[in-house]
Parts: C-alpha cells; sequence; structure tokens
C-alpha cells in the first residue's frame, strides 16, 4: 500500500546554485502525483532526494511519516524508475525483475514465480527469459516497472520514463501506468516536463519553476485557474497582455492595455508586481461584429489549420499579436488572411496573473 | 580497394599496402617463422650446416626435461625436470602477479571511473603515468634497494617496531612477483577503467535503489560489466610477466628462476640459439594455450577483448 510523503521546507544547494527553493508540499498515499516543469527547475532534485540519492541541503523529506534522514536509497521504501530505465543488460528480463527479491535472499525458485507473476501485471507474458535488448522500447518500459514493483514499494518514483518511447506508445503507456498505480494503490510521483502527460494521468499536479513550486493543484485547476504567470504560460498556450489593473473589487478588475479595457478575473492582490492578462486562445472569439464587452479589432494573419482545430493568428491595430483557436465542429467557418473581425473574450476566462511566484507555496 | 585507390591516388595507396605489410609480415611473420624453423634445427657448427647432420627434429624441445630435481605439490614429493618445474613455476607465479594487480587495480579502476570528479581525473593520470617516465630499470632496481637487508622497509618497519630483526626479503619469489605488480599494473588499471567508465551509472543507482549492498551491486553488475576489461588486463599482465627478463634478473635470487632467464641463458651464455628458439616457442604456446583456458573458464570471448 502506498505512503504518504511530506517535504517540509526543503532546499537543495548545489554550490552557489540552489536548485531547490523551499518546497513544501504533502502527497497524500496512493495518490499519483507529478512533478511539471522546465528542465532544470529541479524536479529531478526533488526525486533524487525523496529517492534518498542526494540529502537536502535545509528542510525533511518524511516518507510515511519518518524523517529519511541519513537513509539510504537502498533502505528506503521507494523504488525509482530511471528515465533511462538503467536495466541491467546482462542479466535475462527475470533476473532483472527479481533483483530486489535477490538482494533480499528469496530463494531462486520463489524469485522465478515472482518475475512470471510481476510480468502478467505488466502484460508481457513469455519474456521473462529474454535479455533486455532482445526487447522493444514499450517492453523494456514495462520490465522497469515490474522491477520496480517487485521490492513492493510503498512509493514509485518515476523520472521522466516515458520519454524516449514514440508518441503512439507514449500515449498508451500513460494509460497502462495509470492502470497499474490503481491496481497496486502503491503512491506515484512522476516527474515530467510534457504538460499532457502530467495533466493526463496525475491525481494532482505540482508546477515548477527556477526550484520553487509554483502551484499545487488538480489538473483542471492547474489549467484553468493557474496561480500566476509561470503557471498559466507554461501550461497551455495564452494570450499575454500588459497593463494596469484599475476599478479591482470582488475578485474582478478592470485591466487597462494598450489596446483597450477588459474585464477579467483578479488573482492575488492588485498591488502584485508584474500583474499581466491571460487569455486562452481557445476561449477566445472571432465575430464580424463587436460584442459590447472585451472586444478588439484584428486583422486577420496566418491561419492553419490542425485536424481537431483551427489556429488563427491576428494583429489587433496597435501591432499587438493575439491568437485564437477555433474548433473544428465540420461547420466552422475559417476566416480569410487579412479580413478584419472582433476577436473577443469572456471576463470569466480571462486572468489576471502576477508575474511569478508569489503565493510562496 | 576500389574505394581507397579513388580516395587517395595509386601511389598513396600503394604505400599503405606496402607499409602494412612491411609491418606484419618482414617485422612479425617473417623473424618469428625464421625463429620457429631454426628451433627445428640441430645446434651444429658453421660449417656443417646443410650437411648430413642439419636435418629437422623435436630434439631441441626435448631438452626441456632431464636433470630431474625434487618437487613438492601439496604435500606430494616427487621428481621433475629442472626446467620444466622452472616453467611450471614462471606460469604460476605470472598467474599469481596477475591476481595481485586485479586485486589492486579494482578498487582504483573503479574510483577514476566512478567516483572521482572529473576535474581532478587528469591530475590523478599524471600522478599514475609518472613512474612511467623512469626506465624499467631504474624502477626495478628501486625496489632492490628498498628491500634490501639494511634497506628503507627494513629499518622504517624496525622503528615502528613491528619487526624485531631484518627480513631477507630478497630470496624467492616474493621481490620478483613485487617487482613484477609494479611493473605492470597499470597495464590492468586502464583496460579495467575503460571497462567501467561505460558503465551507466544509472545502473549502479538502479542497485542500490532496489536495496543492494554495495558488494552485491559489485558483484552483479559492476563486475560483469567490466569482465572484458579484466580479461584484456590480464592477458597482458600474464603475457608480459611471464615474458619479463628484467625483473627476474635484477629482483630475483637464486632460488627463483624465471623461464626467461633459462632461455637467455641458453641463448647468449650457451650460445644455442636453436634450442634458445625451442624454449621460446615453448613459453609462447604455454601461455597461449593457459590464456585461453582461462578465458574459457571465465567465460569471455576474444571479441569482447578486442572492444
Amino acid at each position: 500500500m502506498g505512503a504518504g510523503i511530506e517535504l517540509a521546507n526543503v532546499c537543495c544547494d548545489f554550490g552557489k546554485f540552489r536548485a531547490v527553493d523551499h518546497v513544501n508540499v504533502k502527497i497524500r498515499p496512493g495518490e499519483f502525483f507529478s512533478f511539471l516543469g522546465p528542465s532544470g527547475c529541479g524536479k529531478t532534485t526533488i526525486l533524487r532526494m525523496i529517492s534518498g540519492f542526494i540529502e537536502p541541503t535545509e528542510g525533511v523529506v518524511r516518507i510515511d511519516g519518518q524523517d529519511m534522514k541519513g537513509q539510504r536509497p537502498n533502505q528506503r521504501p521507494t523504488a525509482l524508475i530511471f528515465q533511462n530505465l538503467a536495466l541491467f543488460p546482462l542479466m535475462p528480463v527475470w533476473e532483472n525483475i527479481s533483483f530486489g527479491l535477490e538482494v533480499r535472499g528469496v530463494d531462486k525458485v520463489k524469485r522465478r514465480a515472482r518475475a512470471e507473476e510481476l510480468l502478467a501485471l505488466v502484460d508481457l507474458h513469455g519474456a521473462a527469459d529474454k535479455m533486455v535488448s532482445q526487447l522493444s522500447g514499450g517492453q523494456k518500459q514495462r520490465v522497469a516497472i515490474a522491477r520496480a514493483l517487485a521490492v513492493e514499494p510503498s512509493v514509485m518514483l518515476l523520472d521522466e520514463p516515458l520519454s524516449a518511447l514514440d508518441l503512439k506508445l507514449r500515449q498508451h503507456m500513460r494509460a497502462e501506468l495509470r492502470a497499474i498505480q490503481k491496481r497496486t494503490g502503491v503512491t506515484f510521483i512522476y516527474i515530467t516536463h510534457d504538460q499532457g502527460e502530467a495533466l493526463a494521468m496525475s491525481d494532482r499536479v505540482g508546477v515548477m519553476s527556477q526550484g520553487k513550486l509554483q502551484q499545487v493543484a488538480a489538473p483542471r485547476d492547474i489549467y484553468n485557474k493557474p496561480a500566476n504567470g509561470f503557471v498559466a504560460s507554461f501550461v497551455g498556450e495564452n494570450n499575454i497582455l500588459s497593463g494596469k489593473v484599475k476599478n479591482a473589487s470582488g475578485g474582478k478588475a478592470d485591466f487597462v492595455t494598450p489596446i483597450g479595457v477588459f474585464e477579467a478575473r483578479l488573482v492575488g492582490d492588485k498591488n502584485d508586481q508584474g500583474l499581466k492578462l491571460y487569455v486562452r486562445p481557445e476561449h477566445t472569439l472571432l465575430s464580424p461584429k463587436a460584442k459590447a464587452k472585451n472586444s478588439v479589432p484584428v486583422t486577420i494573419g496566418d491561419v492553419s489549420f490542425e485536424g481537431s482545430f483551427i489556429v488563427v493568428s491576428a494583429t489587433s491595430g496597435k501591432g499587438t499579436r493575439l491568437t485564437a483557436e477555433l474548433r473544428n465542429d465540420g461547420s466552422a467557418t475559417v476566416p480569410a488572411p487579412g479580413t478584419l473581425m472582433h476577436l473577443s473574450f469572456d471576463a470569466a476566462n480571462a486572468a489576471i496573473l502576477p508575474d511569478t511566484s508569489v503565493t510562496g507555496a | 580497394m576500389q574505394d581507397l585507390l579513388r580516395r587517395y591516388g595509386i601511389a598513396l595507396t600503394w604505400l599503405c599496402i606496402g607499409l602494412t605489410f612491411f609491418w606484419l609480415v618482414i617485422l612479425v611473420v617473417l623473424p618469428n617463422f625464421t625463429m620457429l624453423e631454426s628451433s627445428f634445427r640441430p645446434y651444429i657448427a658453421q660449417s656443417e650446416i646443410g650437411g648430413p647432420l642439419d636435418f629437422y627434429s623435436l630434439g631441441n624441445y626435448m631438452k626441456i626435461f632431464g636433470n630431474e630435481v625434487d618437487f613438492s605439490f601439496f604435500g606430494y614429493d616427487f621428481k621433475m625436470p629442472v626446467r620444466v618445474k622452472v616453467f611450471y613455476l614462471t606460469i604460476v607465479y605470472s598467474a599469481l602477479v596477475t591476481v595481485i594487480t586485479f586485486v589492486m587495480s579494482y578498487p582504483l579502476a573503479y574510483y577514476l571511473a566512478k567516483i572521482v570528479s572529473p576535474k581532478s581525473l587528469p591530475t590523478l593520470f599524471l600522478l599514475l603515468f609518472v613512474p612511467l617516465w623512469v626506465s624499467e630499470i631504474l624502477r626495478s632496481f628501486a625496489w632492490w634497494i628498498i628491500l634490501a637487508l639494511k634497506g628503507p622497509l627494513n629499518v622504517i618497519l624496525l622503528w615502528l617496531g613491528i619487526i624485531d630483526t631484518e627480513i631477507r626479503w630478497i630470496s624467492g619469489f616474493s621481490p620478483v612477483v613485487v617487482g613484477l605488480v609494479y611493473t605492470y599494473v597499470l597495464f590492468m588499471v586502464f583496460p579495467l577503467y575503460n571497462s567501467m567508465q561505460s558503465l551507466d551509472s544509472n545502473q549502479i543507482e538502479a542497485a542500490e535503489d532496489l536495496g543492494s549492498p554495495w558488494w552485491r551491486t559489485h558483484w552483479r553488475v559492476i563486475l560483469p560489466h567490466a569482465k572484458p576489461g579484466i580479461a584484456s588486463g590480464a592477458v597482458m599482465v600474464f603475457m608480459l610477466s611471464a615474458g619479463s627478463l628484467l625483473v627476474p634478473s635484477l629482483l630475483g635470487s637464486t632460488t627463483s628462476g624465471w623461464f626467461t632467464q633459462t632461455i637467455q641463458g641458453i641463448m647468449m651464455d650457451g650460445q644455442d640459439w636453436n634450442t634458445g628458439a625451442a624454449f621460446a616457442f615453448m613459453l609462447l604456446l604455454v601461455c597461449t594455450i593457459f590464456v585461453s583456458l582461462m578465458m574459457r573458464v571465465f567465460g569471455v570471448k576474444l571479441s569482447d577483448i578486442a572492444k
């Protein structure tokens, strides 16, 4: 069964560089939790601190309520799946899987039986005696998962394990990982820079930037209610407008920009530094006539047909570029480049956000 | 060939082929063949060469037998031809040298390949190489001084109170083993370092993460990966030790005959090049057989070593 994990005020320094900066988060037992962020944001360092390869410079890592200070990786109830999987190429598949049991002194017959069981769990029948080099990318993935599960960890740590796979397989493995997690009840901590992966699989996502945890929330809240500008622009696309807040009241405010005044939700305080307006392209509307509110006249530029949706880039009178995304419902009219249209959006779908983390997590 | 011609033109192509031919045939095949041929011919006066006494036989090879001496093997005493005994002990002590160099090199190579920071690596390599700038003779002679009865080693041990009287280190095979280990240890360190360096560090971490103690990680993950390196290091150290003349001559004593010394005696002192050639070939042959046998035992293929 899964264990809960708590990172309390955790920092990690490499020389003068602070890779992880006062991270506080409680991961619930049996949760699928993702750390999402660009490369170099400190997410892998967090993973290595939980698994025990790095000790935090400050703060405490607790697994199941126990302080893990001084515990080596081989003493922690965690199992790490490496980015390159790190399977043992000189052992056949079943020995790879049962290596953790061999270490624990389980006899060969039991080890073999357990390896077969785990191979069945990850849907890889009959591969026990193959060598790792004979397997495909997806099969290696499954072996790595089985090897980690063999030691019955209460926490599984996954370091971008899908990044080496092709798109189709990646999408398939997402569902597979999720299913294995549900079946086993083990806490999964997943590291990725791929927002699609994080949003699709996780119970909760922690978005990181420059060593700081920017926001921890359920995937839909990360996407729909980003806490700050970094989260909004890292997860999904956004039209970003600079300006100033005017008339803030009741969570809403008017935002004065060079191309007009727009009403939007105000997240945080109106005195926060670097407030900007964020509107997602799919929340915008293009119409021939101006709307009463939150509307701006634009000239249509590039139109790119993506299949299920159409991306329209447009320029407002002052030269500000805006992007609109139209759903292709079969009857959508694609505006011709050069035409004059009005781009508008709902106040509820636009947010005024502080530049970076002020929430401090 | 066509590709070579098109790329380099006729002159350069022939130069390449010619140099390869010169190296392979003139410098390797021909001298060895001459020696092999002369090893089957008798040692006779110049004037009789080509005469009725000059015929091929295995006579030179048979000279390894004869002159039986006492030999004890795990408590069993029996008679053995003196040259066979020397031959046998040369193989045994060369194998011992190989094992000792491996035991010394493994931790060092692991340290260099996986633990030390890349920044200090050049300095450490330089420190390893510095002794090589001094010639082998001087290095062996240095050990002769260190191990001498009134030498530094005895002085230090006496001063530390570890021993009460000086120990005569230069007797038997131990100084030869010490000298050979010192001379050839780097031939083990570098192949080992190379093979360990190519091991993905994640595999070591993965083993630890799965609960493996350090020794099992070495036994199951690092050692198997390093096997080709161990094999090529072992072959080099063994062959060089068995073929070394300088170290056993300088550090040896009356009780430590090395087979190369036997060959040298026959060739230089006895002027019998034919028998010397025969013995040299025997050494080469037996060493090759021994090495292939060991490779079979440890499951190493020749192609692994070539990597």
